[in-house]
């Protein structure tokens, strides 16, 4: 009775240590990434092709995405608000929650299942099959010449992502409340543009979306450049990268968000 | 896929974004270039501020013309001193008088400024002397209900002695 219950107690205690452990490691090689970098953008075409594969290759989803989003907000938001009989605030409503979570959230939910995991099977295969022991053969540092432009392309392009995902979510709203449903053309811009503040919704969820960025990338980039060098091992990483990096949005963005209702101080 | 491509591509997505960002910050954010180009600020004593809170808009006639840059209590006088950061392009008269209103039933609380009749205007730093603060709704019911109690009284008064 004792012995089992030490053993849980043990069980438990050894997993919250390789959480942290996972969670420490992830923070050293993205140091050793920021030590690295500066090839990256020394040849910034390194760089830009990585901008393709994650950025220009999401835009798709993420636009689409947005609109849809966008929508079901504005037709979600004129539901409740009609009862009050204030459904000309719609579009205060879809652009806070867009600007300020659903914004840098979703995009960068999207983008750790669309590009992160593409990362990281990407450089979990190049470790299989021994294209990185070869760059370490021909004295190429593989954290300069394969990670670090991989991890710059996704913390480039994230915020542009979520940027566009909001301002497609907006259009998905308008589209909705204004054409469809009869809103106050006026009253829909007017009142979002009185409660929408520059510096704190938007610049806010530019910084978050920036943090997300730095946050996937690393995990993917980690997750690749450790993945056991197998077919399962690869496959393991993969899944791992999407779980751990949406963990870590979803903890990050509570975290940022106390923080910017705070006010920084 | 060659460099060529790949650069006009991730050009066109890099000025995507950027046009995104531009419509964020203007059509949505409402960020104006130039024409906010400084504000001042003015100090208000409230007994009662009610909800109000920073961010808060000023507005005069209706029009906004400032924010509530900061609420805070003031130990000396026992009531909230409100910072009020006025757009430099509006004046008001000395004696203007500044009273906490509420837009709508529900709406948000906000700092309406009426302006006055004097020559001289208020300055960065100056302080509202006119002030009107939030009506509180328990204090309103609680005046009401004291007035209705007193009328009730007066009138029994009254039939007392009307009576014999």
């Amino acid at each position: 009775m004792m012995g089992s219950l030490v053993r849980g107690l043990q069980n438990i205690g050894d997993s919250a240590l390789r959480i942290i452990e996972r969670i420490g490691a992830v923070v050293l090689f993205l140091g050793q990434i920021l030590g690295h970098s500066a090839p990256s953008f020394r040849r910034f075409s390194l760089v830009i092709r990585e901008m393709y594969y994650a950025g220009v290759q999401s835009l798709i989803i993420i636009l689409v995405s947005g609109l849809f989003v966008g929508m079901v907000l504005g037709l979600q938001g004129f539901e409740t608000l009609q009862s009050y009989g204030s459904s000309e605030s719609v579009g205060v409503l879809v652009a806070l929650s867009l600007m300020r979570e659903l914004g840098p959230v979703v995009s960068a939910l999207l983008f750790a299942s669309r590009a992160g995991s593409a990362m990281t099977a990407e450089i979990g295969l190049m470790k299989a099959t021994e294209q990185l022991s070869a760059m370490e053969m021909m004295a190429v540092n593989p954290l300069a010449r394969v990670v670090a432009p991989r991890f710059w392309g996704g913390v480039f392009s994230l915020p542009l992502l979520a940027v566009l995902f909001g301002a497609m979510g907006i259009i998905g709203g308008f589209l909705v409340t204004v054409v469809m449903l009869g809103v106050d053309s006026g009253a829909f811009w007017s009142q979002m543009q009185a409660a929408v503040d520059f510096r704190h919704d938007v610049v806010n969820g530019m910084i978050k979306s920036l943090v997300f960025g730095v946050a996937v990338s690393a995990i993917a980039t980690f997750e690749g450049f450790e993945a056991p060098p197998t077919a399962e091992g690869v496959s393991g990483a993969t899944t791992r990268t999407v779980v751990s990096s949406s963990l870590a949005i979803l903890a990050l963005d509570l975290l940022l968000t106390a923080f910017m209702m705070k006010g920084w101080n | 896929m060659n460099r060529a491509t790949l650069n006009t591509w991730v050009g066109l997505f890099v000025l995507l974004g950027f046009l995104a960002f531009l419509m964020l910050a203007f059509k949505v954010g409402n960020l104006s270039l130039g024409g906010g180009s400084g504000s001042y600020d003015l100090v208000a004593h409230f007994d009662n501020i009610g909800q109000l809170k920073e961010r808060a808009p000023v507005r005069s006639a209706g029009v906004l013309v400032g924010r509530v840059r900061s609420v805070s209590f003031d130990a000396r006088h026992y009531n909230a001193e409100v910072h009020l950061s006025v757009d430099a392009q509006y004046h008001f008269p000395r004696d203007s008088s500044a009273s906490i209103l509420t837009s709508g039933i529900l709406g948000e609380q906000y700092v309406g400024l009426d302006a006055g009749g004097d020559d001289k205007m208020l300055k960065n730093g100056d302080e509202i002397k006119l002030v009107q603060g939030a009506m509180v709704l328990e204090r309103l019911i609680g005046q009401f209900l004291f007035n209705k109690a007193q009328d009730g009284g007066n009138d029994k008064s009254s039939n007392a002695k009307g009576a014999p």
